[in-house]
């Protein structure tokens, strides 16, 4: 199941204006390929943390976290083990929803664990969160009502057990004659 | 020492420059960064105004490669900031420690497209080690102390501080930071010891053995320490176009540089050899050739302090991530407590010398002077160091003249000579001459420059006269693009395509007397022995020579590009020939396939 081209890195930086411009820019200067980029605050208001989904060999992603890793506002990066942490995206899909069918797209709704936010008389808006693999599934599922919109978040993921990306890490300031 | 001061932003940066020891900055003032010209006045910091900006930086690069320390320019917002990127970019690539301050359009005014308006941090982002905006005056000192220890440390870079001018005009109560905080940022200094161990093994096993000596062991000022890796196990030494000098030519370990333009010996000593001991380089295109066909034997030893380019050309055996000083003082250390405890860990390398030397003494540089014909380029440098000797600094820029003078001067110290290496930058000798005279001022500084680079900043001789920077302009004149005219001719049928520059436009001896300066002309051997004899002769105010050589003179041997580094040629004739043979190897093969 698991694509070996496929690479999880989970990148804890400094929360500063630009950073997310830094680490695009690398990606597109160097000719990096990234599948899907989520970046959002931690529970430290000095810190975001980013998930990158990346296509490559294990040679080049080894050259990405390097030159990741040069960024000065790059705290820490850790490539996640699929098998050995937690991913979830967030899809919201916008779909054809006549009284007719309605009954049959809640159904979908219920086996997927997902839930309505939004109701019209014509179309509903389904908001559902999961392995990028059972989300493709609902869309795929809903495709024959007609789907309206869909939009997809990046992936986030932590890595399994007690252990967190800061642990070990060294005190912030550092002393300079 | 903690205490608070009132200020404003403007006199902060002096104030925060003065901090850091700078003692000379290289820069144009301009509306941005007018609040910053007014507490120079009072600053003991010597400020030297550029014609350029695209001078200031060169001229700051200059300086950090000739002495070690940073250079700094300060400019002023949009086109004076646009102006220092390719100087930025050069830096990047010779890792050079430069701080760069431009001036950005007051905080209310960004992002509205505002007279002289740039988006600096945006546009230097890809060509600075880092960069920063700052938004507060309260920012200012901790911004250029991070700064500073950004450039300096580490794998060395330029870093730009970008300072809106409401900023510098505001008053605040100023504060040298004690301590900086950069929780993405430590260099590592100190490299595995296991990998240490490791290495000296594997050069203890090699049979031939080869030191690839880079950048890197300059800026980390590793010359003592690579001279007792080489003399302890006995390995030649190949410094590369960055490295020259940080180990004397005059060594009989020392085998030349490899490369596109390298010495035949250098060049065969990477194909041939089974270990590189390879230290603070990284694998450059314009060293390897074709990478496939690169060092086809060899296992790699790498040696450097920026992670990144230890496995991106080359795949490295022994990968040791760590400061160049450090790292090869820790393997003669641990090799030399393997001999103490009486273990073998030398390698018999002088077959291999053996071979090395014969490859260096049978294949030399050609070059012959006809005492009555053109002065050979080649000639003209060899005299140009005869002149001005081992305790001069060589500055030169991008082309034939750049590879002749890494070539043929014997060089004798690090950071005997300044060049730009991995951008390539035409138009670098002039003001990096000038901020290395700045910064060496009881030492000569000669820039051996080509007559395409020389006009592309001859202006900053402006600078130098006015602000009494004497500095030795050797420009090797062929009328000629030489190196792109070489390719034209060499691969495009000698189909010179916008390559030539008249050798009289300008008269260089009345730009001389333009700016006030000796001017000098050598056409004829003999003009040339008498116009140094003078030139020589002269300290204390800059020079201007204009030494007429031979336009059709080619830069020998070459690997032409992309090629493997076993198309090695020495003269245009074996490039032919070898041609002639592909030819009627093509034919021969068409003939065979039709029968």
């Amino acid at each position: 199941m698991a694509d070996p081209g496929r690479h999880l890195l989970s990148v804890l930086v400094e929360n500063k204006p630009g950073v997310l411009t830094r680490i695009a820019g690398m990606f597109a200067r160097r000719g990096y390929n990234i599948h899907s980029l989520a970046v959002g605050p931690t529970d430290d208001p000095t810190l975001s943390r980013l998930t990158l989904v990346v296509g490559s060999d294990a040679v080049q992603v080894e050259q990405i976290v390097k030159q990741l890793n040069k960024l000065i506002n790059v705290i820490k990066i850790l490539e996640l083990d699929p098998a050995e942490s937690v991913e979830r995206e967030l899809q919201m899909v916008k779909v054809n929803a006549p009284a007719e069918v309605r009954g049959q797209i809640l159904q979908l709704v219920d086996v997927f664990r997902a839930k309505v936010c939004d109701v019209d008389h014509d179309a509903i808006t389904i908001e559902a969160s999961g392995s990028p693999e059972k989300l493709e599934a609902l869309a795929e599922l809903l495709e024959p009502y007609g789907i309206r919109e869909l939009v997809r978040s990046g992936t986030i993921s932590l890595g399994r057990g007690a252990k967190a990306i800061t642990d070990g890490s060294k005190p912030r300031m550092q002393r300079v004659v | 020492m903690t205490q608070q001061e009132t200020m404003t932003g403007a006199t902060a940066v002096m104030k925060s420059l003065e901090k850091l020891g700078v003692d000379v900055i290289f820069g144009y003032p301009g509306g941005a960064i007018l609040p910053a010209y007014d507490p120079m006045l009072d600053s003991p910091i010597r400020h030297i105004l550029v014609r350029h900006e695209q001078g200031a930086i060169h001229a700051a690069q200059g300086y950090a490669h000739a002495t070690g320390k940073l250079g700094v320019c300060i400019v002023t917002s949009g086109p004076a900031a646009t102006n220092l990127v390719t100087g930025l970019c050069d830096a990047h690539m010779d890792s050079i420690p430069v701080l760069a301050i431009t001036g950005q359009v007051s905080s209310k005014s960004i992002g509205t497209d505002a007279f002289q308006e740039a988006d600096v941090t945006g546009i230097t982002m890809p060509v600075t080690k880092h960069n920063e905006l700052v938004t507060h005056p309260e920012r200012i000192a901790a911004a250029i102390k991070e700064a500073a220890h950004i450039a300096t440390t580490g794998r060395p870079g330029p870093v730009l501080v970008d300072i809106p001018k409401d900023i510098l005009a505001t008053t605040f109560d100023y504060q040298w930071p004690q301590h900086i905080d950069l929780p993405g940022y430590r260099p590592t200094i100190r490299g595995h010891s296991r990998m240490v161990k490791e290495a000296v093994k594997m050069i203890g096993q090699a049979k031939r053995p080869v030191i690839y000596a880079g950048g890197g062991l300059v800026r980390a000022d590793a010359a003592e320490e690579l001279r007792e890796l080489a003399e302890l196990f006995q390995l030649p030494v190949v410094t590369t176009l960055m490295a020259r000098g940080v180990f004397p030519e005059d060594h009989e370990l020392a085998v030349g540089m490899p490369g596109m333009h390298g010495h035949y010996a250098a060049v065969r000593a990477f194909q041939e050899t089974d270990l590189l001991v390879t230290l603070g380089a990284r694998f450059d295109d314009r060293v390897t050739g074709d990478l496939e066909s690169f060092a086809p034997y060899a296992k790699v030893i790498h040696v450097d302090v920026d992670p990144a380019e230890i496995g991106k050309n080359r795949y490295a055996d022994v990968p040791i991530v760590g400061d160049a000083k450090v790292v090869v003082g820790q393997i003669v250390k641990s090799a030399r407590e393997r001999i103490d405890r009486g273990d073998d860990v030398l390698p018999d390398t002088s077959a291999w010398r053996e071979h090395v030397a014969t490859m260096k003494r049978e294949h030399p540089l050609r070059c012959e002077q006809d005492p009555d014909g053109p002065i050979k380029p080649q000639t003209a440098i060899t005299k140009i160091y005869e002149t001005w000797g081992a305790e001069a600094t060589y500055v030169a820029g991008v082309g034939q003249h750049q590879m002749w003078t890494s070539q043929l001067i014997p060089w004798s110290r690090p950071r005997q000579w300044i060049n730009s290496g991995g951008l390539g930058t035409m138009g670098f000798a002039v003001p990096a001459a000038i901020g290395a005279k700045v910064g060496m001022e009881d030492k000569p500084v000669v820039a051996i420059d080509g007559d395409g680079c020389f006009q592309m900043t001859f202006q900053e001789i402006g600078a130098a006269v006015h602000h009494d920077i004497p500095v030795v302009f050797c420009v090797i004149n062929n009328g000629y693009l030489g190196m792109v005219r070489q390719w034209q001719h060499l691969f495009y049928d000698d189909r010179l395509s916008s390559v030539h520059l008249p050798q009289d436009i300008p008269d260089l001896v009345k730009l001389a007397d333009a700016y006030g300066i000796p001017g000098f002309r050598a056409t004829t051997m003999d003009e040339l022995e008498a116009v140094l004899e003078k030139a020589g002769q002269i300290t204390d105010q800059c020079i201007l020579i204009d030494v007429r050589v031979d336009p059709e003179e080619m830069v020998f041997p070459m690997v032409p590009a992309g090629q493997s580094n076993e198309m090695l040629i020495e003269s245009v004739e074996e490039l032919r020939e070898r041609e002639a043979k592909q030819r009627a190897a093509a034919e021969a093969a068409a003939i065979e396939g039709g029968a």
